[in-house]
């Protein structure tokens, strides 16, 4: 049983690295800041893979569940600022092009 | 089992084309369909009630958001759009490429963790563990959604108000 | 008691938006102000500390360590209030300021004080969220860009915060740090190493250490003046170096690899900070590497794993809050003034602006270690504690890092302070009260901490070495 539980958990795992993967190439190579966003949405698609798998595997599933609404509720309003926030900066350079932002070098 | 891993060969798949695909919109759709995908899986592991949040919260609002922000934002035009493509070509195709080779990296090379059996859970019932165990969460919820409404206010409403 | 320093920022965050726009506009100011004069009281006389513990039902504590981040964090915040008052232009940004400013006190109240990993995350993610409106609401296009770095960056941290944090739940069954801390110390499985290691990287994201630190320069010289005090002087302390403190000394523990990692990421930070800052024209953006630079102490002095090296992080600090917060009034109250932030454009503003001028020397002075201010005896600690714990070299290396922000400062000060006045600046005058007044309180925090050290080395030194 343990065994079983420690090959499911891994298989969840690989996916979540590979979703996990997916994402930061997304904000990686982007040049659009809505993609960007969609980048880290991934990204928070694959934790909540991996909490829910490793909640499952441990047989806390109604604690990995209450943490799962949590962090969607919290995902939403960052979201949602970060939606308040390109849309400012369309407002100021009137373009989504991520290139065009350089003005601030680190 | 097999059901699981044809469910998450699906996410992938989802997750890899909300990112290659051209238009935004689409890309957004994509990340619908993530979202979908992904609380199929957590229904399948027992867990409906986070299941119908990532449902209706992910698959919908999120995407209502994503969708009203770019009608928002202004499109870009035909010939930048055009150029956008050649360009794209040559920054997204690696990304199957290096996905394939970490997946199989991560299946030859991680082995599966030493799990102890760990005591039974006290409290079972989601609802229980939400309202008496996490308490300090769900008020971590009320202010962080206290936060986003202002957020939104300042950013959007006012913003557009001056205009 | 501690539920209350969560309960009443929120009481008067719904109090002011209620409704009679017009009279809560007036009143903003005044309620965000005494909230955080409260906190700072309630943490100096111990109001009602052990009286309110009934109602405990939220998992909430305070030790030293937590009341040491409260004071600064009631400190900084009343200064920054303080500070937007003179600097803000209209009354309506104003207003949305305190209130932005009230909600980042509740979430980062809330960090310092739970007792879970998870409910560490979701008030990590409400003084996030407020910092990010914070930068971005006043419409420029510098502030949405560093907002925007900053937002990506933090989400990026988080999310490794949050793959760790799984892996622990499946471990040891539960969040909380007593759990976690049972299960994972002195266990070698590569999943749980491989936890801490996702762990510690997000935190050092979030704190802006050196190979991490591409936002936070951006981040700090984009947004307002007023902002920029209270995100330098404590948003990123509480997010990323308080956490790091608390999580590294009471959950995971110091094995070999945290220490070394931490002493070198400390080491490189101190370095490429201060080599930086010497080589900047804008003047916060200097702030914000000598920021860094300090940072780089705080992290190398917990590195030692001792306890007097951490009591030397802490109290590094608390001196570091409250003098950083002071620098950036300082360089707000010159923007203001000037209408530029250009250190070649300026020269000789101590002799129109004396008060500025004179704070701000204390500030750089403590900065730099020198005796007898708050900063000389932190950095102290920290050198004695590397020495202690048989890291001479690091111990020397630390001491030459203090030189060299001593040189950066002093070539500031030559610039923007002393020398003969330009012509162009000739009629300025003092910044407003709103400005002189918080400086003068920080630079007196500032000289109090470091004269009445043997005081603090019991109210400070002694709780936090009672951790271990």
């Amino acid at each position: 049983m343990i065994n079983d539980n420690a090959n499911l958990f891994l298989i969840f795992g690989i996916f979540t690295i590979i979703l996990g993967v997916c994402g930061f190439y997304c904000i990686m190579v982007t040049k659009n800041f809505i993609r960007a966003l969609i980048g880290l949405e991934i990204l928070t698609k694959a934790v909540t893979l991996l909490i829910i798998a490793a909640g499952y595997v441990s047989n806390r599933i109604a604690l990995a569940q209450s943490m799962v609404i949590t962090l969607i509720v919290v995902e939403v309003v960052v979201i949602s600022v970060a939606a308040g926030i390109v849309f400012g900066v369309f407002k100021q350079i009137g373009s989504l092009n991520i290139t065009k932002m350089r003005n601030l070098k680190g | 089992m097999i059901l699981t891993l044809i469910l998450l060969t699906l996410l992938v798949l989802a997750a890899v084309w909300t990112v290659m695909t051209r238009s935004l919109m689409m890309s957004a759709v994509g990340l619908a369909l993530t979202s979908v995908i992904l609380s199929i899986i957590i229904f399948t592991l027992n867990s409906p009630l986070a299941g119908v949040f990532e449902l209706s919260v992910c698959a919908g609002l999120i995407t209502v958001v994503f969708i009203s922000t770019m009608s928002l934002t202004k499109p870009i035009t035909r010939t930048e759009f055009k150029k956008q493509t050649k360009d794209r070509i040559k920054r997204y195709w690696y990304m199957p490429v290096i996905i394939i080779l970490i997946g199989l990296g991560c299946a030859l090379m991680l082995t599966a963790p030493d799990l102890k059996p760990l005591t039974p859970a006290i409290e079972n019932d989601v609802r229980n563990v939400m309202w008496k165990v996490r308490q300090t969460d769900v008020l971590g919820q009320i202010i962080i959604l206290l936060a986003g409404v202002f957020g939104v206010v300042v950013l959007f409403k006012e913003r557009k108000k001056n205009d | 008691m501690a539920l209350l320093l969560i309960l009443i920022p929120l009481a008067s965050i719904i109090l002011l938006n209620i409704g009679f726009k017009n009279a809560m506009t007036k009143l903003a100011i005044w309620l965000s102000l005494a909230v955080s004069a409260w906190q700072v009281a309630m943490i100096i006389f111990k109001v009602g500390f052990d009286s309110l513990n009934l109602v405990n039902v939220f998992n909430l504590e305070i030790d030293g360590l937590s009341s040491v981040l409260l004071l600064s964090i009631g400190i900084v915040a009343f200064c920054s209030i303080l500070v937007g008052n003179g600097t803000i232009c209209c009354p309506k940004k104003k207003f949305n300021f305190y209130n932005l400013i009230l909600l980042s006190i509740i979430g980062m109240n809330g960090i310092v004080m739970v007792r879970d990993l998870f409910s560490m995350y979701v008030f990590l993610e409400i003084t996030a969220v407020s910092a990010f409106i914070l930068i971005a609401y006043q419409e420029d296009k510098f502030s949405m860009e560093g907002s925007f770095k900053y937002l990506v960056l933090s989400a990026v941290a988080t999310v490794m915060m949050l793959s760790s944090i799984a892996i622990l739940l499946m471990y040891a069954g539960n969040t909380s740090f007593v759990m976690v801390r049972d299960a994972v110390q002195g266990m070698n499985s590569p999943l749980v190493l491989t936890a801490i290691a996702l762990f510690v990287v997000g935190l050092l994201i979030k704190g802006g250490l050196v190979p991490f630190h591409g936002w936070l320069p951006d981040a700090y010289t984009s947004a307002p003046a007023s902002v920029s005090a209270f995100i330098a002087g404590i948003v990123t302390k509480t997010t990323g170096i308080y956490t790091m403190i608390r999580i590294v000394s009471e959950v995971f523990g110091f094995s070999e690899t945290i220490k070394m990692i931490l002493m070198i990421v400390g080491l490189i930070s101190i370095f490429v900070g201060a080599l930086a800052a010497l080589g900047q024209n804008d003047f916060k953006r200097m702030l914000a590497y000598s920021s860094i630079s300090q940072v780089g102490y705080i992290i190398l002095s917990l590195g030692t794993g001792t306890a007097l090296g951490v009591a030397g992080a802490v109290f590094h600090l608390f001196n570091h809050s409250i003098f950083k917060t002071q620098l950036f009034i300082n360089s707000a109250a010159v923007e203001k003034q000037t209408g530029t932030r250009d250190m070649d454009s300026m020269s000789g503003l101590s002799n129109v602006m004396p008060v500025t001028g004179w704070t701000s020397v204390v500030a750089f002075l403590s900065t730099a270690g020198i005796p007898p201010l708050s900063g000389f005896w932190s950095k102290l600690i920290i050198v004695i504690a590397l020495w202690k714990a048989g890291y001479y070299w690091f111990a020397g290396l630390a001491i030459i890092g203090s030189l060299i922000t001593l040189a950066y400062f002093l070539y500031m000060q030559r610039r923007v302070f002393f020398g003969k006045i330009n012509v162009n600046f000739k009629d300025i005058k003092e910044a407003g009260a709103s400005i002189i007044i918080p400086a003068i309180i920080l630079a007196a925090i500032t000289l109090g901490v470091g004269i009445f050290f043997p005081y603090f080395i019991n109210t400070i030194i002694v709780p936090v070495s009672s951790v271990f």
